[in-house]
């Protein structure tokens, strides 16, 4: 029988230094080709014993096998090779700044105003909204307000021209309180919302802006009184400044449209000329409540035998600047770029009770 | 309104210190705005003995001192002229601050000597500008007696906000009585009691007025004093006049100022000599001028009550007196005018003539009608007291109005009300302190309102006053009874989308600004606005007083601001009202927008160019996608108003109603507000968006997701360089609806091979079959349906 083995090495010799895959593809055709050293073989054992022919068939498949994994090893090789060589010559510059997709900020006022929806959401508030010029009747009769009353001095009211010849003349309104005036004249209690919006007063320095918003409360019902004014604005206080235990304190105070009537302080120190809400031993001013004045109650149409509840209003600039710390009030409405970047909020998620404001 | 320590306790018996008092008045309603305790400030400061003052060894003009404080003797070096042996100073240990400057006292070492404090000056102690020498007290000052005291700067001085209702606190005797009410103290007596006169008045009072302005002053008292010297008010008046900070001036005035803040009574004193005939309350006529004690001529109308004698006005009743009948140093003889007149019409005669008067600030918030009998009295007391003479017996005019306001307090109601259980017995006791006069009977209390606290005029009010005495702080806090265990959606589709394109616009790159309801005329007109309805009054500046039409003007304003600040690429969005007219339909929330300068930053992979309409359009369209709009049923047409660049602009519109306004900024409008470069602006009308049918709620059909592959074949039209290309890919998308899933324009072509007036628009239309694979006949028909379609509408030529 022939010796394999010279046709094996010289076989196996041709794949091991085959470069590419033609050289390899031309070595297995000499080898297991149709006219291939080991095919050729293959055809001549017929002629031998049936012993013979086994044993030789045996081998030459075992060689055949052997042939086949190498080349499939070196194609393998080859193929790993070729794309490293690719890769190698695939580079780019990763450290190069990303093509430009630029995303803006919601303002401050809007996302306090989006936390106290969030908050007053929860308790069941609604929100509702009405005109900013307003007639005198709903930005101060209604509200117990009277031609010349000393409350009306401190309004610093923007005027604009009658709508007929001999009407009053209308305002724009000082406070969103005239909204309350509108909600009870339209809805049936028992009623609870909360009205945000623009507000004006001929006003300006440092501290003030001729344009703010405010937020005003309103809770109408059978029983509704001073205590849940109380519970309703201790926990939105604690709820909006995220501390639990915030110290909050009414104190008696005046407005013509609630009787009682409570501003709200909540605790905080100065220590370090650092404002910072929470525990300290000072307090500070935020809101002002009360409870509905029969009155407006009555310049509604409710029944103030029957109906009670309580009304309350913020700055929601003021609160903004507490919670996130902006010193000034005037580039609320500057439009700084600057600024907005700075201050402003990534429309992400709306705030939520549940995520925490 | 201020007031000392000292004077409060004229009206108040009380072991209560300062801090509690303070904490009180505020608890209580009266809200305390500065309390300024000299006393405290100073207290470092005190009576030191020098016991030896010789020269300094290595300095001719300064002396080194041993001075005996009380406590130590320590040594310091002084360079005032007047140091000297045996004197009383006043010494300033180191480590405190010094008045005067600010600065903190440091030991130290002048010239070699040892320097542990220091004698003070005037200057030093902030009390004038001397600074010749230091301070020499009395050689029998006891050493350490504190320097305030010494000075009589030691009555702390308090600072209250009185609310509007509670004219009443503009008085001391007032805030007395309420600190009485709430247990800190009892309310002393005072002498009201009638002071003789010796005379009969040669002046009386006469009211001229109309049957009706009866009520503009129901009455008015007076006297007349004889032989009184007008000189300079007693030292303790004077400390505490000025402690408030009021000037002391003379005698007469200094006790009508008085009066009205110790017991909220303004009075007024003529110059008798000066006064001709017989003074009278009457209404003032056409034309009449007064030159007021404040140096100011105003000009009075009829509608305004006045003191008048035989050569006109001599006060404007209720707001300020005249100059020409004023008292002066030389003053012998004088006629007191104690009145009462109608609160509201001081208050619009004080308005009208710009008057801020104490006298206007207590009459506008209602006085006392009792307190024109005993007025009269406490001013005798104490004109006669300070200033001598004799008195005329009382003059008066008119009636004092008698009715006193009777209302009852349901007991109940301070609980059903207030959220606190106040016992009965409490209740009146609060209410009786404050001055009302209570009955228990039956139900009620029967309540009699004094007639200083003309704001209590309903049950709610008597409530209110129960809790306040009683402290808010006792009010158990409840929490508002939930209507469900879980909240209901609180808000409606409308308030939704105002967030929903909040969010869409930041996404986009668009920062969100705030900006004022009110723009310049100017601007108002280049955005079709100013019409008379929308001009303000009174603006705060002629750069702010008319209401915005459109909500473009603050954001070009602030690009242009940003620019200038070198920020030339601003993206900047506002969803806000604009204001057509003054009514409440007149107002409309618009969400808009607008981009300046370069679509993007300089950067290595972004393409440079400026902003222009479809950036807009982009923005707009985004907006009414996240507001829930058909976005594609919507319509463009080119109608966009004149603030926008006539060629590059449109309106984005469902038939008849308009969604949106987007384009380029009008070259003018951008002149108008200093832009250089290009802008982009849109303008979407929220309220005008179609609200979703909520009939089907959030159920959706499921989708027909065709199993079989989709054919994409792309088409060339060469059409007149104007035609739209909306109009193109319409006419495509309709030439089958039933195959045609979608078209997309992907090539817009001009120049070499196109002729000049023509463009070449390429399309990509995409067949979705449903029910089987396309063969390519039936692919081919359609491909002839798209160009037949799209030559009848545009008359555009399929390219070779």
């Amino acid at each position: 029988m022939e010796d394999l083995d010279p046709l094996k090495k010289t076989l196996m010799d041709e794949i091991a230094g085959s470069g590419d895959l033609g050289a390899l593809e031309a070595v297995r055709v000499r080898g297991l080709g149709k006219k291939g050293a080991i095919t050729q073989r293959m055809k001549t054992l017929g002629a031998l014993e049936p012993e013979a022919r086994k044993a030789a068939g045996q081998a030459l498949n075992v060689l055949k096998d052997a042939l086949a994994k190498a080349i499939e090893a070196r194609k393998a090789e080859l193929a790993d090779a070729a794309l490293s060589e690719r890769l190698a010559q695939e580079t780019s510059d990763v450290t190069l700044p990303v093509r430009p997709a630029p995303v803006g900020h919601i303002h401050p006022i809007s996302q306090t105003l989006e936390e106290l929806v969030a908050i007053f959401g929860e308790m069941g508030f609604s929100v509702a909204e009405g005109p900013d010029i307003e007639d005198d009747f709903h930005n101060f009769t209604a509200l117990n307000i009277p031609e010349e009353h000393p409350a009306r001095q401190d309004h610093d009211t923007f005027y604009l021209p009658p709508l007929e010849a001999k009407g009053a003349r209308m305002v724009l309104r000082t406070h969103t309180s005239p909204v309350q005036i509108r909600t009870m004249q339209s809805v049936e209690p028992p009623i609870r919302i909360i009205v945000p919006g623009r507000t004006f007063r001929a006003d300006s320095d440092a501290t003030h802006s001729p344009m703010f918003h405010q937020v005003e409360g309103l809770v109408i019902d059978e029983a509704v009184h001073m205590g849940h004014l109380k519970g309703t604005l201790i926990d939105f206080c604690r709820a909006f400044f995220g501390i639990s235990d915030l110290p909050v304190r009414f104190r008696p105070s005046y407005f013509p449209f609630t009787e009682p009537s409570a501003e709200v302080d909540i605790g905080c120190s100065r220590e370090g000329g650092q404002l910072k809400i929470g525990h300290g031993k000072e307090w500070l001013e935020i809101l002002g409540s009360g409870m509905v004045h029969p009155k407006v109650l009555e310049n509604c149409g409710i029944d103030s035998t029957r109906y009670q509840g309580f009304a309350f209003g913020m700055g929601i600039e003021r609160i903004a600047m507490l919670k996130y710390g902006m010193p000034d009030l005037r580039p609320f409405y500057d439009s700084d770029l600057r600024w907005l970047r700075h201050y402003g909020f990534l429309p992400l998620e709306t705030p939520s009770m549940v995520r925490g404001l | 309104m201020k007031f000392t320590l000292n004077w409060l306790k004229d009206h108040l018996e009380t072991d209560a210190g300062l801090d509690e008092i303070v904490a009180k008045l505020s608890m209580i309603g009266l809200e305390v705005e500065g309390v300024e305790d000299r006393a405290k400030d100073l207290a470092p400061f005190k009576a030191a003995y020098v016991k030896e003052a010789k020269p300094h060894p290595n300095a001719d003009r300064l002396r080194v001192c041993l001075v005996d404080t009380g406590d130590d003797v320590v040594q310091v070096v002084c360079g005032a002229p007047n140091a000297r042996t045996g004197m009383m100073g006043i010494f300033a240990p180191a480590g405190c601050v010094i008045p005067g400057s600010g600065d903190v006292l440091k030991p130290g070492e002048i010239r070699g000597e040892k320097s542990n404090g220091m004698l003070v000056s005037e200057r030093e102690m902030g009390l004038s500008d001397e600074h010749e020498g230091i301070i020499e007290v009395p050689d029998h000052t006891k050493t350490g007696t504190p320097f305030a005291q010494i000075m009589g700067l030691d009555d702390p001085v308090i600072e209250v906000a009185i609310t509007p209702n509670r004219g009443d606190c503009l008085g001391v005797r007032g805030i007395a009585r309420d600190l009485a009410a709430a247990g800190l103290g009892a309310l002393k007596p005072t002498d009201q009691s009638p002071v003789p006169g010796s005379f009969d008045s040669p002046m009386a009072w006469r009211r001229d007025l109309p049957e009706e302005a009866q009520d503009a002053c129901p009455y008015v008292a007076g006297r007349l004093f004889r032989n009184l010297k007008n000189g300079p008010s007693p030292k303790w008046m004077q400390t505490r006049l000025l402690a408030i900070g009021l000037r002391p001036i003379s005698a007469l005035v200094d006790i009508t100022n008085y009066v009205t803040y110790d017991l909220n009574r303004p009075l007024h004193v003529f110059d008798a000599a000066k006064v001709a005939g017989g003074p009278a309350m009457r209404m003032a006529r056409a034309g009449e001028e007064i030159l007021a004690l404040d140096g100011e001529t105003y000009a009075l109308s009829p509608e305004m009550v006045v003191i008048a004698d035989d050569n006109g006005p001599e006060g404007i009743g209720g707001v300020m007196g005249g100059a020409a009948s004023g008292v002066s140093a030389g003053t012998t003889e004088v006629f007191l005018e104690v009145a009462l007149f109608e609160p509201v019409r001081v208050a619009a005669t004080g308005r009208k003539l710009g008057i801020l008067s104490d006298a206007r600030h207590r009459f506008e918030r209602g006085l006392d009608p009792q307190s024109a009998l005993w007025g009269v009295e406490v001013a005798a007391r104490l004109i006669l007291e300070i200033c001598g003479g004799e008195a005329s017996h009382v003059v008066s005019a008119g009636e004092i109005p008698t009715a006193q306001r009777r209302l009852s307090l349901r007991p109940g109601r301070v609980a059903a009300l207030g959220g606190l259980e106040v016992p009965l017995d409490d209740q009146l006791r609060i209410l009786s302190d404050l001055g009302f006069e209570v009955s228990a009977s039956g139900e009620e209390i029967d309540v009699r309102v004094p007639g200083w606290r003309n704001d209590v005029e309903c049950e709610a009010c008597l409530v209110e006053e129960v809790l306040r005495i009683r402290g808010f702080d006792a009010i158990p806090a409840v929490a508002l009874p939930r209507q469900g265990d879980l909240p209901d959606a609180v808000l409606t589709p409308a308030q939704k989308r105002v967030s929903a394109a909040r969010t869409a616009l930041a996404w986009r790159g668009l920062e969100e600004a705030v900006t004022f309801s009110f723009v310049s005329g100017r601007e108002a007109a280049l955005f079709g606005g100013g019409t008379k309805d929308l001009v303000l009054d009174n603006p705060i500046s002629a750069d702010l007083d008319v209401m915005r039409p459109s909500v473009l003007p603050g954001l070009a304003a602030a690009a242009a601001r940003n620019a200038d600040r070198g920020l030339s690429a601003a993206a900047l969005f506002e969803i806000g009202p604009q204001y057509a007219g003054a009514t409440p339909k007149d107002q409309a929330r618009v969400a808009a927008g607008l981009r300046a300068g370069p679509a993007a930053p300089r950067h290595w992979a972004a393409q440079a160019r400026g902003v222009d309409a479809l950036d807009a359009k982009a923005d707009a369209l985004a907006v009414l996608e996240a507001c829930g709009a058909p976005s594609g049923n919507l319509q463009v047409s080119r109608d966009a108003p004149a603030w926008y660049h006539p060629g590059r602009s449109g309106v984005l519109r469902l038939g008849p109603n308009v969604l949106a306004y987007f384009g380029e900024m009008h070259p003018r409008v951008l002149d108008g507000f200093s832009l250089r470069g290009p802008a982009a602006a849109f303008e979407v009308f929220l309220d005008k968006v179609p609200l979703p049918r909520v009939k089907d709620g959030k159920l959706k059909a499921p989708p027909k997701l065709s199993p079989f592959q989709p054919v994409e074949r792309d088409f060339a039209f060469l059409v007149d360089a104007d035609v739209p290309a909306d109009k193109l890919i319409r006419a495509a998308k309709g030439a089958d609806k039933a195959l045609i899933a979608k078209v997309d324009l992907f090539d817009i072509y001009t120049g070499k091979g196109v002729e000049a007036a023509q463009k070449s628009l390429a399309i990509a239309v995409t067949l979705q079959p449903k029910d089987r694979t396309l063969t390519d006949p039936e692919i081919e028909a359609v491909a002839a349906k798209v160009v037949a379609a799209v030559t009848k509408a545009t008359g555009g030529v399929l390219r070779g």
